[in-house]
């Protein structure tokens, strides 16, 4: 308990450095590789994942704010995400022949697509975050892929009688000849507007990393982790738990919904069975393997891990297993007690070591 | 009488939750973890079983005992591997471990078998019963589930209140500190625990298999997650729980598929977890546990 208070107070303060390093480490990413694509040096593969690494280091900082700051383990962010894409891929299609301007569409769109997901977050957060621990895990899990499933099993179309919606079968739609189909059951949605790009992706991120380190940073963010590291005691100092839960639980699913959007408008279709119980997995292991708490360590075990199985073409079949063994291994190293005083002691000899080669460098230099 | 043919289905899939809601609900009273990977043995002892009868053409009683004996010592393994150096640690990290073995498994058998289903065979040859002149028909399928969940019940209770390790995993579950001061071996019992919910699971992806024959890498996931809910439901740690829990969450789920929806059958089975959690949060049989600052 003690280190853990320790750990707290040395992070708060140097919490703004680490934040503005952050953004900096976005920016000149962000500026690397929109010079290195416009003079035409990276391959057309790696060009199509930009867009893609930017909803995924997004979705892991969300996942990370539920997981490191709150402490409760949520397996139903692919769900959420799922809520943003079709519904801001709907928006888009509806008012694709009244709003013509995409800066002005899409923005929009992702807007509608994060309200969405927080609503249901907040849906589902009420029953929900009065559990904790495992069942909380089990739950969310389950209703990411009831949300899955309930979606991919929807026919929703409109015509001139009004909306029509089916949970069985298109023909069971009625829809009348002039009529739109909206969302096709398991062939999901098509038509979206592809809006997508990397200077969007990138400015997403930016926003979402100012909203997670100020989060973290404010009364409300500070609250949570008191409720993280002790519920009794924060209880008992008058915090309201499952209010300051369910703002933490409607912010994640907030930003899991604009990842969705930013997502669902890089492809022209979009099925829900791509929301699945891996996809959450997947966000999960970006969080492990940059340090649970830790926001920079997500963005950048995100990138790391979606260009490493793209790079090496050998180990994609094996990429799902090795995300198994990244949890496990990860989890070992960083709990067990003895592995922790290994690391702890070594880091010490290693920084140590550090600071004398600098000390000397800087005498070498006078 | 499709109503009665509905709620024997339901006691039938429900007593395959029974079988493994046991192996849940004992590791969880035990070793106080939630063991993510359960559901995923089931399927292992599922695939052992289908090579054992195809590939080698044993017959079902020994492919049967080769999968019990072969998810045994999985259990063991995983264990000593993945849980053991994390008996300090927060229940966090534990979960994920968790997690992360699960998908293992799941991803080492897609590995090795391909993502194709495989037509399994039922390991069952039991006629099937037609009562009412064959407007209800009990297939041999369910009545082997039902009388074979009772059997495991009665045998394990008995294990349990009867020997001396099953007392000793009792005293584990009680207090931890008190039972090793009192000369249990705490890393025995959890060892022993974790045998026996994973040979239970193996019996469990025998009846599981049986009854709905396909098998691929992600069929013991859901039903998995759907015995906790049914362990959670009964009771966690009581073992006649576990039963009366598995039942009632395979009753609820047919029921909601034939009369509410399809799609959200499951939905339900999970709206039942949270408001059990919400109104009575220790099951039907639980024990009441006071939280100790």
């Amino acid at each position: 308990m003690k280190n853990e208070n320790k750990a707290a107070k040395k992070k708060l303060a140097p919490l703004t450095k680490k934040s503005f390093i952050t953004y900096a480490m976005v920016l000149i990413a962000f500026a690397v590789m929109q010079i290195l694509s416009s003079g035409g040096y990276i391959s057309s593969m790696l060009t199509g994942l930009l867009v893609p690494l930017c909803v995924y280091s997004i979705l892991a900082v969300s996942l990370n704010l539920t997981v490191g700051i709150l402490g409760e383990l949520s397996l139903g962010q692919a769900g959420f995400m799922c809520v943003g894409a079709y519904t801001s891929a709907v928006f888009s299609q509806l008012t694709s022949e009244t709003i013509t301007q995409p800066l002005i569409r899409f923005p929009l769109a992702i807007i509608i697509g994060g309200i969405f997901a927080a609503i249901f977050g907040i849906l589902i957060g009420i029953p929900v975050l009065r559990l904790n621990g495992d069942y909380l895990a089990i739950v969310t899990l389950a209703f990411g892929e009831i949300i899955k499933n309930v979606f991919a099993a929807m026919y929703v179309g409109y015509d001139s009688k009004g909306v029509h919606i089916s949970l069985k079968s298109l023909s069971n739609l009625n829809l009348e000849n002039d009529g739109t189909l909206l969302l096709n059951g398991p062939q999901g949605i098509s038509g979206t507007p592809n809006d997508s790009t990397f200077l969007i992706g990138a400015i997403m991120l930016m926003l979402t990393l100012i909203i997670a380190y100020n989060f973290i940073n404010s009364r409300t963010g500070r609250a949570v982790m008191s409720i993280r590291d002790n519920v009794i005691a924060a209880q008992s100092v008058g915090l309201n738990i499952t209010k300051y839960k369910l703002i933490t639980f409607a912010l994640t699913a907030f930003i899991a919904g604009t990842a969705g959007a930013l997502y669902s408008h890089n492809f022209y279709t979009l099925q829900a069975s791509k929301f699945d119980y891996n996809l959450s997995i997947l966000i999960l292991v970006f969080v492990v393997l940059g340090g649970i708490g830790n926001i920079r360590g997500s963005v950048i075990a995100a990138v790391v891990l979606v260009l490493l199985p793209e790079m090496l073409r050998g180990i994609s079949s094996y990429r799902m297993l090795i995300y198994a063994v990244i949890l496990i291994v990860m989890m070992i190293i960083t709990s067990n007690e003895k592995s922790k005083a290994f690391i702890e002691a070594n880091t010490q000899k290693f920084k140590a070591l550090f600071k004398r080669g600098k000390t000397a460098e800087a005498k070498e230099a006078e | 009488m499709g109503f009665l043919n509905n709620l024997i289905n339901g006691i039938s899939l429900g007593s395959i939750y029974a079988v493994i809601a046991l192996g849940y609900t004992l590791v969880y009273g035990i070793a106080k973890m939630l063991n993510f990977a359960h559901g995923d043995v089931i399927m292992v002892g599922g695939y052992v079983i289908f090579i054992a009868m195809t590939s080698f053409g044993l017959n079902s009683w020994i492919s049967i005992l080769l999968a019990v004996i072969a998810c045994t010592l999985l259990g063991i393994v995983i264990e000593k591997v993945a849980y053991k150096p994390l008996r300090q640690a927060t229940s966090l990290a534990v979960l994920i471990t968790a997690i992360g073995v699960s998908y293992f498994l799941q991803n080492m058998a897609l590995l090795i078998f391909g993502e194709k289903p495989v037509n399994f065979t039922s390991v069952v040859n039991v006629p099937s019963l037609k009562l009412f002149d064959g407007k209800i028909v009990i297939s041999g399928e369910t009545s082997t589930a039902i009388v074979i969940s009772i059997l495991i019940v009665v045998g394990l209770s008995l294990f349990i209140n009867k020997t001396k390790s099953g007392r000793a995993m009792l005293a584990v579950s009680e207090d931890r500190g008190a039972a090793e001061l009192m000369g249990v071996n705490i890393n025995r019992t959890i060892s022993l625990t974790f045998a026996i919910g994973s040979g239970l699971a193996a019996i469990a992806g025998a009846l599981l298999c049986s009854a709905y024959p396909t098998l691929q890498n992600t069929t013991g996931a859901m039903p998995g997650i759907k015995a906790f809910v049914a362990a959670v439901f009964g009771g966690i740690g009581s073992i006649p729980g576990a039963m009366i829990g598995g039942i009632l969450i395979g009753i609820i789920e047919i029921l909601g598929r034939a009369y509410i929806s399809p799609q959200l059958a499951d939905a339900i089975v999970f709206a039942v977890l949270i408001l059990v959690l919400i109104i009575k949060p220790t099951g039907i049989l639980g024990k009441k546990i006071n939280e100790k600052v």
